[in-house]
Protein backbone atom coordinates (compact mmCIF):
# COMPACT_ATOMS: atom_id res chain seq x y z
CA UNK A 1 0.00 0.00 0.00
CA UNK A 2 2.87 2.31 0.74
CA UNK A 3 4.46 1.73 -2.63
CA UNK A 4 3.43 4.08 -5.39
CA UNK A 5 1.72 2.00 -8.07
CA UNK A 6 1.74 4.91 -10.51
CA UNK A 7 5.19 4.72 -11.94
CA UNK A 8 4.97 1.12 -12.99
CA UNK A 9 7.77 1.14 -15.59
CA UNK A 10 10.54 1.37 -12.98
CA UNK A 11 8.77 -1.35 -11.01
CA UNK A 12 9.52 -4.08 -13.52
CA UNK A 13 10.43 -7.21 -11.63
CA UNK A 14 14.17 -7.62 -11.35
CA UNK A 15 15.02 -4.08 -12.36
CA UNK A 16 18.06 -2.78 -10.52
CA UNK A 17 17.00 -0.04 -8.10
CA UNK A 18 20.41 0.76 -6.69
CA UNK A 19 23.82 -0.16 -7.96
CA UNK A 20 27.40 0.43 -6.92
CA UNK A 21 30.23 -0.49 -9.27
CA UNK A 22 33.77 -0.61 -7.90
CA UNK A 23 32.87 2.31 -5.68
CA UNK A 24 35.54 3.85 -3.48
CA UNK A 25 35.16 6.81 -1.14
CA UNK A 26 38.17 8.36 0.52
CA UNK A 27 38.20 10.97 3.26
CA UNK A 28 41.62 12.50 3.39
CA UNK A 29 43.94 9.55 3.84
CA UNK A 30 41.26 7.16 5.10
CA UNK A 31 39.16 4.88 2.94
CA UNK A 32 35.53 4.62 4.09
CA UNK A 33 34.29 2.52 1.18
CA UNK A 34 36.79 0.41 -0.70
CA UNK A 35 35.89 -0.94 -4.14
CA UNK A 36 32.35 -2.03 -3.33
CA UNK A 37 30.13 -3.78 -5.87
CA UNK A 38 26.48 -4.03 -4.95
CA UNK A 39 23.19 -4.47 -6.76
CA UNK A 40 19.80 -4.03 -5.14
CA UNK A 41 16.88 -5.25 -7.26
CA UNK A 42 13.33 -3.98 -7.14
CA UNK A 43 11.30 -5.63 -4.40
CA UNK A 44 14.28 -6.87 -2.37
CA UNK A 45 14.87 -6.30 1.33
CA UNK A 46 18.60 -6.09 1.80
CA UNK A 47 20.24 -5.77 5.17
CA UNK A 48 23.55 -3.92 5.35
CA UNK A 49 25.25 -5.28 8.40
CA UNK A 50 28.52 -4.24 9.91
CA UNK A 51 30.15 -2.75 12.99
CA UNK A 52 30.35 1.00 13.48
CA UNK A 53 32.83 2.49 11.07
CA UNK A 54 32.41 -0.33 8.54
CA UNK A 55 31.31 2.14 5.87
CA UNK A 56 27.55 1.51 5.99
CA UNK A 57 26.47 5.14 6.24
CA UNK A 58 29.03 6.26 3.69
CA UNK A 59 27.80 3.64 1.23
CA UNK A 60 24.21 4.73 1.83
CA UNK A 61 25.28 8.36 1.39
CA UNK A 62 26.81 7.46 -1.96
CA UNK A 63 23.73 5.55 -3.12
CA UNK A 64 21.33 8.31 -2.04
CA UNK A 65 23.26 11.14 -3.65
CA UNK A 66 24.45 12.99 -0.56
CA UNK A 67 28.05 11.98 -1.23
CA UNK A 68 30.09 11.73 -4.39
CA UNK A 69 32.26 8.65 -4.96
CA UNK A 70 36.01 9.16 -5.22
CA UNK A 71 36.04 6.53 -7.94
CA UNK A 72 33.60 4.02 -9.38
CA UNK A 73 29.97 4.52 -10.28
CA UNK A 74 26.70 4.61 -8.37
CA UNK A 75 23.24 4.44 -9.82
CA UNK A 76 19.81 4.91 -8.28
CA UNK A 77 16.59 4.12 -10.12
CA UNK A 78 18.42 4.22 -13.42
CA UNK A 79 20.46 7.40 -13.01
CA UNK A 80 22.97 9.39 -11.01
CA UNK A 81 21.56 9.85 -7.50
CA UNK A 82 23.15 13.32 -7.35
CA UNK A 83 20.58 14.39 -9.94
CA UNK A 84 17.35 15.22 -8.04
CA UNK A 85 15.20 13.66 -10.77
CA UNK A 86 16.39 10.21 -9.82
CA UNK A 87 15.51 10.75 -6.17
CA UNK A 88 11.77 11.19 -6.72
CA UNK A 89 11.06 7.60 -5.70
CA UNK A 90 13.63 7.52 -2.89
CA UNK A 91 12.92 7.60 0.83
CA UNK A 92 15.65 8.00 3.46
CA UNK A 93 15.56 8.15 7.25
CA UNK A 94 17.23 11.22 8.70
CA UNK A 95 19.26 10.74 11.86
CA UNK A 96 16.73 11.37 14.55
CA UNK A 97 19.18 13.57 16.43
CA UNK A 98 19.10 16.00 13.53
CA UNK A 99 15.40 16.82 13.30
CA UNK A 100 14.87 20.60 13.30
CA UNK A 101 14.08 21.11 16.97
CA UNK A 102 11.84 24.14 16.66
CA UNK A 103 9.55 22.72 13.97
CA UNK A 104 6.41 20.76 14.78
CA UNK A 105 6.01 17.11 13.77
CA UNK A 106 3.28 17.95 11.25
CA UNK A 107 5.39 20.72 9.73
CA UNK A 108 8.40 18.47 9.25
CA UNK A 109 6.20 15.86 7.57
CA UNK A 110 4.69 18.52 5.28
CA UNK A 111 8.13 19.83 4.42
CA UNK A 112 9.25 16.41 3.26
CA UNK A 113 5.94 15.61 1.51
CA UNK A 114 6.10 18.80 -0.52
CA UNK A 115 9.18 17.51 -2.37
CA UNK A 116 7.37 14.55 -3.93
CA UNK A 117 4.90 14.36 -6.82
CA UNK A 118 2.47 11.98 -5.13
CA UNK A 119 3.11 11.84 -1.39
CA UNK A 120 1.06 10.16 1.34
CA UNK A 121 -1.33 12.53 3.07
CA UNK A 122 -0.16 14.05 6.30
CA UNK A 123 -2.70 12.09 8.35
CA UNK A 124 -1.74 8.84 6.60
CA UNK A 125 1.89 9.37 7.65
CA UNK A 126 0.88 10.27 11.20
CA UNK A 127 -1.47 7.31 11.61
CA UNK A 128 0.69 4.67 10.05
CA UNK A 129 3.63 5.45 12.32
CA UNK A 130 1.67 6.08 15.48
CA UNK A 131 2.37 9.80 15.52
CA UNK A 132 -1.29 10.89 15.45
CA UNK A 133 -1.37 12.81 18.70
CA UNK A 134 2.09 14.34 18.23
CA UNK A 135 1.37 16.42 15.12
CA UNK A 136 1.51 19.71 16.99
CA UNK A 137 4.54 18.91 19.14
CA UNK A 138 7.91 20.48 18.36
CA UNK A 139 10.39 17.77 17.44
CA UNK A 140 12.83 19.02 20.06
CA UNK A 141 10.37 17.94 22.76
CA UNK A 142 9.90 14.37 21.54
CA UNK A 143 11.30 11.32 23.29
CA UNK A 144 14.02 9.31 21.59
CA UNK A 145 11.54 6.65 20.49
CA UNK A 146 9.12 9.23 19.10
CA UNK A 147 11.90 10.91 17.15
CA UNK A 148 12.93 7.54 15.75
CA UNK A 149 9.35 6.83 14.63
CA UNK A 150 9.14 10.23 12.97
CA UNK A 151 12.49 9.68 11.24
CA UNK A 152 11.27 6.38 9.79
CA UNK A 153 7.90 7.90 8.85
CA UNK A 154 9.71 10.58 6.83
CA UNK A 155 11.32 7.90 4.67
CA UNK A 156 7.86 6.77 3.59
CA UNK A 157 6.17 10.17 3.34
CA UNK A 158 6.93 10.65 -0.35
CA UNK A 159 5.39 7.28 -1.37
CA UNK A 160 8.82 5.96 -2.40
CA UNK A 161 9.71 2.85 -4.34
CA UNK A 162 13.00 2.35 -2.54
CA UNK A 163 13.77 3.26 1.06
CA UNK A 164 17.04 3.36 2.97
CA UNK A 165 16.38 2.81 6.65
CA UNK A 166 19.21 3.50 9.06
CA UNK A 167 18.85 1.43 12.24
CA UNK A 168 15.11 2.05 12.15
CA UNK A 169 14.15 0.48 15.46
CA UNK A 170 17.19 0.95 17.68
CA UNK A 171 16.04 2.21 21.04
CA UNK A 172 12.35 1.48 20.48
CA UNK A 173 10.26 -0.57 22.88
CA UNK A 174 9.07 -3.99 21.76
CA UNK A 175 5.62 -2.88 20.68
CA UNK A 176 6.78 0.13 18.69
CA UNK A 177 9.42 -2.04 17.07
CA UNK A 178 6.81 -4.62 16.00
CA UNK A 179 4.59 -1.88 14.53
CA UNK A 180 7.48 -0.48 12.58
CA UNK A 181 8.57 -3.83 11.26
CA UNK A 182 4.96 -4.40 10.23
CA UNK A 183 4.95 -1.11 8.29
CA UNK A 184 8.18 -2.08 6.53
CA UNK A 185 6.81 -5.53 5.65
CA UNK A 186 3.64 -3.95 4.31
CA UNK A 187 5.71 -1.64 2.13
CA UNK A 188 7.69 -4.62 0.88
CA UNK A 189 4.50 -6.60 0.21
CA UNK A 190 3.37 -3.74 -2.03
CA UNK A 191 6.52 -4.21 -4.11
CA UNK A 192 8.77 -1.71 -2.32
CA UNK A 193 12.54 -2.08 -2.16
CA UNK A 194 14.22 -1.75 1.24
CA UNK A 195 17.84 -1.27 2.19
CA UNK A 196 18.27 -1.59 5.90
CA UNK A 197 21.45 -0.73 7.76
CA UNK A 198 22.09 -1.94 11.24
CA UNK A 199 24.75 -3.23 13.51
CA UNK A 200 22.19 -5.42 15.24
CA UNK A 201 21.67 -8.83 13.70
CA UNK A 202 18.26 -9.04 15.35
CA UNK A 203 16.84 -6.16 13.36
CA UNK A 204 18.26 -7.49 10.11
CA UNK A 205 16.96 -10.97 10.96
CA UNK A 206 13.44 -9.67 11.47
CA UNK A 207 13.20 -8.14 8.03
CA UNK A 208 15.93 -8.90 5.55
CA UNK A 209 16.09 -11.74 3.07
CA UNK A 210 19.52 -10.94 1.81
CA UNK A 211 22.38 -9.68 3.94
CA UNK A 212 25.47 -7.81 2.91
CA UNK A 213 28.17 -7.74 5.56
CA UNK A 214 30.53 -4.78 5.43
CA UNK A 215 33.83 -4.48 7.27
CA UNK A 216 36.47 -1.81 6.83
CA UNK A 217 34.74 -0.52 3.73
CA UNK A 218 34.61 -3.84 1.89
CA UNK A 219 31.89 -6.39 1.26
CA UNK A 220 32.81 -9.37 3.43
CA UNK A 221 29.77 -11.43 2.60
CA UNK A 222 26.73 -11.06 0.39
CA UNK A 223 24.35 -13.95 0.88
CA UNK A 224 20.98 -15.09 2.15
CA UNK A 225 20.07 -14.37 5.74
CA UNK A 226 20.49 -18.08 6.54
CA UNK A 227 24.00 -18.23 5.15
CA UNK A 228 25.15 -15.07 6.88
CA UNK A 229 23.62 -16.17 10.17
CA UNK A 230 25.80 -19.29 9.97
CA UNK A 231 28.78 -17.22 9.03
CA UNK A 232 28.51 -14.92 12.03
CA UNK A 233 27.51 -17.70 14.45
CA UNK A 234 30.70 -17.70 16.42
CA UNK A 235 31.37 -18.81 19.99
CA UNK A 236 33.85 -17.46 22.42
CA UNK A 237 35.68 -19.99 24.55
CA UNK A 238 37.46 -18.80 27.66
CA UNK A 239 39.73 -20.85 29.86
CA UNK A 240 42.28 -20.29 32.56
CA UNK A 241 45.56 -22.02 32.02
CA UNK A 242 49.07 -21.49 33.44
CA UNK A 243 50.61 -21.80 29.97
CA UNK A 244 48.99 -21.01 26.62
CA UNK A 245 48.05 -24.37 25.08
CA UNK A 246 50.14 -24.97 21.98
CA UNK A 247 48.38 -25.68 18.73
CA UNK A 248 45.43 -23.43 19.59
CA UNK A 249 44.80 -19.82 18.73
CA UNK A 250 44.12 -18.60 22.25
CA UNK A 251 44.75 -14.98 23.04
CA UNK A 252 44.71 -13.04 26.26
CA UNK A 253 46.74 -11.59 29.03
CA UNK A 254 47.46 -13.13 32.40
CA UNK A 255 46.19 -16.66 32.65
CA UNK A 256 42.70 -15.93 31.25
CA UNK A 257 42.66 -16.96 27.58
CA UNK A 258 40.03 -16.55 24.90
CA UNK A 259 39.36 -18.12 21.53
CA UNK A 260 36.73 -17.30 18.90
CA UNK A 261 35.49 -20.26 16.91
CA UNK A 262 32.56 -21.42 14.82
CA UNK A 263 32.79 -24.93 16.28
CA UNK A 264 33.06 -24.73 20.04
CA UNK A 265 32.33 -28.44 20.58
CA UNK A 266 35.27 -29.46 18.48
CA UNK A 267 37.69 -27.11 20.23
CA UNK A 268 36.58 -28.26 23.68
CA UNK A 269 36.85 -31.89 22.64
CA UNK A 270 40.36 -31.29 21.41
CA UNK A 271 41.36 -29.45 24.57
CA UNK A 272 40.26 -32.49 26.54
CA UNK A 273 41.89 -35.10 24.27
CA UNK A 274 45.14 -33.21 24.33
CA UNK A 275 45.07 -33.02 28.11
CA UNK A 276 45.39 -29.27 28.21
CA UNK A 277 45.48 -28.25 31.90
CA UNK A 278 42.60 -25.77 31.81
CA UNK A 279 40.04 -24.72 34.41
CA UNK A 280 37.01 -22.37 34.54
CA UNK A 281 35.86 -23.31 31.05
CA UNK A 282 33.30 -20.87 29.66
CA UNK A 283 31.56 -21.02 26.28
CA UNK A 284 29.23 -18.25 25.15
CA UNK A 285 27.93 -16.90 21.84
CA UNK A 286 30.27 -14.22 20.53
CA UNK A 287 28.87 -10.73 20.11
CA UNK A 288 28.24 -9.61 16.57
CA UNK A 289 31.23 -7.28 16.92
CA UNK A 290 33.48 -10.28 17.70
CA UNK A 291 31.91 -12.28 14.89
CA UNK A 292 32.70 -9.47 12.47
CA UNK A 293 36.23 -9.48 13.73
CA UNK A 294 36.65 -13.11 12.76
CA UNK A 295 35.12 -12.38 9.37
CA UNK A 296 37.48 -9.47 8.87
CA UNK A 297 40.53 -11.35 9.99
CA UNK A 298 39.49 -14.48 8.14
CA UNK A 299 41.20 -16.44 10.85
CA UNK A 300 39.63 -19.09 13.04
CA UNK A 301 36.35 -18.76 11.20
CA UNK A 302 36.09 -22.45 10.77
CA UNK A 303 37.82 -23.17 14.04
CA UNK A 304 40.13 -25.66 12.41
CA UNK A 305 42.74 -23.54 10.71
CA UNK A 306 44.57 -22.96 13.96
CA UNK A 307 48.19 -22.27 13.40
CA UNK B 1 9.92 24.51 -8.62
CA UNK B 2 8.50 27.80 -7.38
CA UNK B 3 6.22 26.12 -4.87
CA UNK B 4 9.22 24.20 -3.56
CA UNK B 5 11.08 27.50 -3.17
CA UNK B 6 8.18 28.84 -1.12
CA UNK B 7 8.15 25.65 0.95
CA UNK B 8 11.83 26.08 1.75
CA UNK B 9 11.35 29.77 2.49
CA UNK B 10 8.38 29.03 4.73
CA UNK B 11 10.21 26.42 6.78
CA UNK B 12 13.37 28.46 7.12
CA UNK B 13 11.27 31.40 8.27
CA UNK B 14 9.35 29.25 10.74
CA UNK B 15 12.61 27.93 12.17
CA UNK B 16 14.00 31.43 12.43
CA UNK B 17 11.00 33.02 14.08
CA UNK B 18 10.50 30.15 16.55
CA UNK B 19 13.64 31.48 18.24
CA UNK B 20 12.56 35.11 18.66
CA UNK B 21 15.77 36.22 20.32
CA UNK B 22 17.68 35.61 17.06
CA UNK B 23 15.28 37.92 15.26
CA UNK B 24 15.40 40.51 18.02
CA UNK B 25 19.19 40.31 17.96
CA UNK B 26 19.47 41.10 14.29
CA UNK B 27 17.10 44.05 14.71
CA UNK B 28 18.88 45.34 17.79
CA UNK B 29 22.33 46.27 16.48
CA UNK B 30 21.27 48.42 13.54
CA UNK B 31 18.76 50.23 15.76
CA UNK B 32 21.29 50.70 18.56
CA UNK B 33 23.97 51.99 16.16
CA UNK B 34 21.42 54.36 14.72
CA UNK B 35 20.67 55.76 18.19
CA UNK B 36 24.32 55.89 19.20
CA UNK B 37 25.93 57.36 16.08
CA UNK B 38 23.42 58.89 13.70
CA UNK B 39 20.85 60.52 15.99
CA UNK B 40 23.30 62.56 18.14
CA UNK B 41 25.82 63.49 15.43
CA UNK B 42 23.88 63.84 12.20
CA UNK B 43 20.27 63.95 13.31
CA UNK B 44 19.83 67.72 13.07
CA UNK B 45 20.58 68.21 9.40
CA UNK B 46 18.09 66.75 6.88
CA UNK B 47 20.70 65.96 4.19
CA UNK B 48 23.34 64.48 6.50
CA UNK B 49 20.75 62.52 8.46
CA UNK B 50 19.25 61.03 5.30
CA UNK B 51 22.65 59.97 3.93
CA UNK B 52 23.72 58.61 7.30
CA UNK B 53 20.54 56.56 7.57
CA UNK B 54 21.14 55.16 4.09
CA UNK B 55 24.70 54.23 5.12
CA UNK B 56 23.46 52.62 8.30
CA UNK B 57 20.89 50.57 6.37
CA UNK B 58 23.55 49.37 3.93
CA UNK B 59 25.74 48.50 6.89
CA UNK B 60 22.92 46.50 8.47
CA UNK B 61 22.21 44.71 5.19
CA UNK B 62 25.84 43.64 4.91
CA UNK B 63 26.29 42.76 8.53
CA UNK B 64 23.08 40.80 9.01
CA UNK B 65 23.51 38.72 5.88
CA UNK B 66 27.20 38.10 6.35
CA UNK B 67 26.66 36.68 9.82
CA UNK B 68 23.21 35.20 9.33
CA UNK B 69 24.28 33.18 6.31
CA UNK B 70 28.00 32.84 6.77
CA UNK B 71 27.65 31.35 10.20
CA UNK B 72 24.06 30.11 10.08
CA UNK B 73 24.53 27.99 6.97
CA UNK B 74 27.86 26.71 8.18
CA UNK B 75 26.28 25.57 11.44
CA UNK B 76 23.34 24.00 9.61
CA UNK B 77 25.73 21.96 7.53
CA UNK B 78 27.19 20.42 10.64
CA UNK B 79 23.73 19.13 11.62
CA UNK B 80 22.61 15.71 10.37
CA UNK B 81 19.40 17.28 9.00
CA UNK B 82 21.32 18.90 6.15
CA UNK B 83 22.61 15.70 4.50
CA UNK B 84 19.08 14.34 4.85
CA UNK B 85 17.54 17.28 2.99
CA UNK B 86 20.08 16.62 0.26
CA UNK B 87 18.48 13.21 -0.33
CA UNK B 88 15.11 14.85 -1.07
CA UNK B 89 14.38 15.36 -4.76
CA UNK B 90 15.34 19.03 -4.93
CA UNK B 91 18.44 20.70 -6.28
CA UNK B 92 20.28 23.75 -5.05
CA UNK B 93 17.83 26.25 -6.54
CA UNK B 94 14.80 25.98 -4.22
CA UNK B 95 17.06 25.92 -1.18
CA UNK B 96 18.98 28.99 -2.33
CA UNK B 97 15.93 30.94 -3.41
CA UNK B 98 14.22 29.90 -0.18
CA UNK B 99 17.14 31.30 1.78
CA UNK B 100 17.04 34.48 -0.29
CA UNK B 101 13.35 35.04 0.46
CA UNK B 102 13.88 34.33 4.16
CA UNK B 103 16.83 36.72 4.12
CA UNK B 104 14.73 39.47 2.58
CA UNK B 105 12.01 39.01 5.19
CA UNK B 106 14.69 39.17 7.86
CA UNK B 107 15.90 42.44 6.32
CA UNK B 108 12.46 43.96 6.77
CA UNK B 109 12.53 43.04 10.45
CA UNK B 110 16.09 44.28 10.95
CA UNK B 111 15.63 47.54 9.05
CA UNK B 112 12.15 48.62 10.17
CA UNK B 113 13.47 49.98 13.50
CA UNK B 114 16.21 51.92 11.68
CA UNK B 115 13.69 53.57 9.39
CA UNK B 116 11.39 54.26 12.32
CA UNK B 117 14.19 55.87 14.36
CA UNK B 118 15.25 57.97 11.36
CA UNK B 119 11.69 59.20 10.88
CA UNK B 120 11.02 59.92 14.55
CA UNK B 121 14.33 61.15 15.94
CA UNK B 122 16.20 62.73 13.05
CA UNK B 123 15.46 65.28 10.37
CA UNK B 124 16.04 62.71 7.65
CA UNK B 125 13.49 63.18 4.94
CA UNK B 126 12.61 61.99 1.47
CA UNK B 127 9.68 61.80 -0.91
CA UNK B 128 7.37 58.76 -0.85
CA UNK B 129 8.65 57.86 -4.32
CA UNK B 130 12.27 57.94 -3.13
CA UNK B 131 11.26 55.86 -0.12
CA UNK B 132 9.64 53.20 -2.29
CA UNK B 133 12.72 53.23 -4.54
CA UNK B 134 15.02 52.85 -1.55
CA UNK B 135 12.96 49.94 -0.22
CA UNK B 136 13.20 48.14 -3.56
CA UNK B 137 16.89 48.93 -3.82
CA UNK B 138 17.37 47.53 -0.34
CA UNK B 139 16.00 44.20 -1.51
CA UNK B 140 18.30 44.33 -4.55
CA UNK B 141 21.48 45.12 -2.62
CA UNK B 142 20.66 42.37 -0.12
CA UNK B 143 21.11 39.75 -2.82
CA UNK B 144 24.91 39.98 -3.25
CA UNK B 145 25.38 39.99 0.53
CA UNK B 146 23.11 36.98 1.01
CA UNK B 147 25.08 35.17 -1.70
CA UNK B 148 28.33 36.25 -0.08
CA UNK B 149 27.12 34.80 3.21
CA UNK B 150 26.09 31.57 1.45
CA UNK B 151 29.52 31.34 -0.22
CA UNK B 152 31.19 31.54 3.16
CA UNK B 153 28.67 29.27 4.85
CA UNK B 154 28.90 26.52 2.25
CA UNK B 155 32.66 26.56 1.87
CA UNK B 156 33.91 26.84 5.46
CA UNK B 157 33.35 25.07 8.78
CA UNK B 158 31.49 27.23 11.29
CA UNK B 159 34.49 28.37 13.33
CA UNK B 160 36.33 29.47 10.20
CA UNK B 161 33.16 31.08 8.85
CA UNK B 162 32.87 33.18 12.00
CA UNK B 163 36.44 34.38 11.69
CA UNK B 164 36.13 35.19 8.00
CA UNK B 165 32.88 37.10 8.55
CA UNK B 166 34.49 39.07 11.38
CA UNK B 167 37.59 39.83 9.34
CA UNK B 168 35.57 40.90 6.32
CA UNK B 169 32.93 43.11 7.81
CA UNK B 170 35.00 46.03 9.08
CA UNK B 171 37.18 46.52 5.96
CA UNK B 172 34.06 46.18 3.86
CA UNK B 173 32.26 48.79 5.95
CA UNK B 174 35.18 51.21 6.07
CA UNK B 175 36.45 50.57 2.55
CA UNK B 176 32.97 51.01 1.13
CA UNK B 177 32.66 54.39 2.83
CA UNK B 178 29.78 53.36 5.07
CA UNK B 179 31.38 54.94 8.13
CA UNK B 180 31.84 58.37 6.57
CA UNK B 181 29.62 60.93 4.88
CA UNK B 182 29.40 60.80 1.05
CA UNK B 183 32.66 62.15 -0.32
CA UNK B 184 34.08 62.43 3.21
CA UNK B 185 36.24 59.33 3.29
CA UNK B 186 40.04 59.38 2.85
CA UNK B 187 41.13 59.61 -0.78
CA UNK B 188 42.11 55.98 -1.32
CA UNK B 189 38.78 54.85 0.13
CA UNK B 190 36.90 57.13 -2.25
CA UNK B 191 38.83 55.60 -5.17
CA UNK B 192 38.34 52.03 -4.04
CA UNK B 193 34.81 52.18 -2.65
CA UNK B 194 32.72 51.97 -5.83
CA UNK B 195 34.37 48.66 -6.64
CA UNK B 196 33.53 47.04 -3.31
CA UNK B 197 30.08 45.50 -2.87
CA UNK B 198 29.47 47.76 0.13
CA UNK B 199 30.62 50.89 -1.67
CA UNK B 200 28.63 50.04 -4.78
CA UNK B 201 25.52 49.40 -2.72
CA UNK B 202 25.74 52.52 -0.60
CA UNK B 203 26.34 54.76 -3.62
CA UNK B 204 23.18 53.48 -5.20
CA UNK B 205 21.34 54.08 -1.91
CA UNK B 206 22.67 57.64 -1.66
CA UNK B 207 21.66 58.35 -5.23
CA UNK B 208 18.15 57.09 -4.47
CA UNK B 209 17.57 59.00 -1.23
CA UNK B 210 19.41 62.25 -2.04
CA UNK B 211 21.16 64.29 -4.69
CA UNK B 212 24.21 62.05 -4.82
CA UNK B 213 25.09 61.47 -8.50
CA UNK B 214 24.26 58.03 -9.89
CA UNK B 215 27.49 56.15 -10.65
CA UNK B 216 27.21 53.50 -13.36
CA UNK B 217 30.48 51.88 -12.20
CA UNK B 218 28.97 51.36 -8.73
CA UNK B 219 25.93 49.63 -10.24
CA UNK B 220 28.12 47.55 -12.55
CA UNK B 221 30.45 46.48 -9.77
CA UNK B 222 27.46 45.43 -7.67
CA UNK B 223 26.07 43.34 -10.52
CA UNK B 224 29.54 41.81 -10.95
CA UNK B 225 29.78 40.92 -7.27
CA UNK B 226 26.29 39.43 -7.36
CA UNK B 227 27.22 37.13 -10.25
CA UNK B 228 30.55 36.25 -8.66
CA UNK B 229 29.05 35.35 -5.27
CA UNK B 230 26.21 33.52 -7.00
CA UNK B 231 28.70 31.32 -8.82
CA UNK B 232 30.85 30.89 -5.76
CA UNK B 233 27.89 29.91 -3.58
CA UNK B 234 26.60 27.42 -6.14
CA UNK B 235 30.05 25.91 -6.56
CA UNK B 236 30.50 25.64 -2.80
CA UNK B 237 27.06 24.05 -2.44
CA UNK B 238 27.76 21.49 -5.15
CA UNK B 239 31.08 20.38 -3.71
CA UNK B 240 29.84 20.35 -0.13
CA UNK B 241 29.05 16.97 1.32
CA UNK B 242 28.21 18.05 4.83
CA UNK B 243 30.35 16.57 7.50
CA UNK B 244 33.39 14.63 6.52
CA UNK B 245 32.59 11.58 8.56
CA UNK B 246 29.34 10.26 9.85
Amino acid sequence: MLGGQQEAPTRTAGAVHARAERVTKRFGSGVAVDGVDLEVRAGEIVGLLGPNGAGKSTLVGLLTGSRRPTSGRVELCGGDPRDPRFRRTLGVTPQETGLPASLRVGEVIDFVRSHFPDPLSRSEVLDRFGLGDLARRQTGGLSGGQKRRLAVALAFAGRPEIVFLDEPTTGLDVEARRDLWEAVREFHAGGGTVVLTSHYLEEIEALAERVVVLGEGRVLADASLEAVRGLVKVSRISISSPVPPSGFDFEGNGDRLHLLTADADRVVRELVTRNVPFRDLEVRPASLEEAFLTLTNKKAVAGKDQR
Amino acid sequence: MTSLTLTHARFQTLELFRIPIAVVGSAFWPAASMLAFVVPFAGGDPVTATYATASMITFAVMNTNLFQYGIGVSEDRAQPWDPYVRTLPAGARPRFLGRLLTGLLMMVVALAPVVLIAALFTDATMSPVAFAGAALLCAAISVPFILMGLSIGYSLPSKAALVVAQILFLPLAFGGGLLTAPGGAPGFVEDLAPYLPTGGAVRLMWATVGDYPFEPRAALSLVGWTILFGLLATWAYRRDEGRRFG
